[in-house]
């Protein structure tokens, strides 16, 4: 699982037809200091998370175990909201 | 995922017997100001994305992760067409 902040959002009407329901978001990958790290990436947020948010996120063919649906062409998926870091 | 734009199209005979009837786009990356990067990858539509559109790319196992793609060579699969972003804070952190 990496660490991240939600940086925006993603609008799709067409997408694959199982994601039909899900929210997209823009993540910045971030270490333990908030500084960011590597390049912007899209997740499905499974948590209700928005804009300006740290979250943590999971990527790879895990990403799909979070969501109700069999099969979901996902590879990054947030599953937490972050109330505090401590280093 | 990650964001892209299609530049092109791939068409190929001789390839695995299950790849076919897949159509095959060229997907050019995309920063947040939606400027094409250097790289690119050959992706497998599922959502019926043509030349021009901005889009979106699972890669790795995921891609598999649709009814075409089960269980076949493939590792990057266009599974949304963009319509909107909308990224607020992509100034406001701080680089490394």
């Amino acid at each position: 699982m990496f660490l991240g902040k939600v940086i925006g959002n993603v609008w799709a009407t067409r997408k694959y037809e199982t994601l039909k329901s899900f929210k997209m978001l823009f993540v910045q990958p971030i270490n333990a200091n908030y500084e960011e790290v590597g390049e912007p990436l899209v997740a499905i947020d499974t948590v209700g998370a928005g804009t300006g948010e740290t979250i943590f996120y999971i990527t790879a063919s895990e990403a799909v175990i979070p969501l109700p649906v069999d099969m979901a062409p996902v590879d990054a998926s947030i599953v937490g909201i972050v109330d505090t870091i401590n280093n | 995922m990650f964001l892209g734009k299609v530049i092109g199209t791939v068409w190929s005979t001789r390839k695995d017997e299950n790849l076919i009837g897949a159509k095959f786009l060229i997907v050019r990356h995309l920063d947040l100001e939606m400027k094409e990067k250097d790289n690119f990858v050959v992706a497998v539509d599922s959502v019926g994305a043509g030349e021009g559109e901005t889009v979106l790319v699972a890669t790795g196992s995921s891609s598999r992760q649709t009814s075409f793609t089960q269980n076949k060579p493939v590792d990057a699969v266009i599974m949304a067409i963009v319509d909107k972003l909308d990224v607020p804070l992509k100034d406001l952190l701080k680089k490394k």
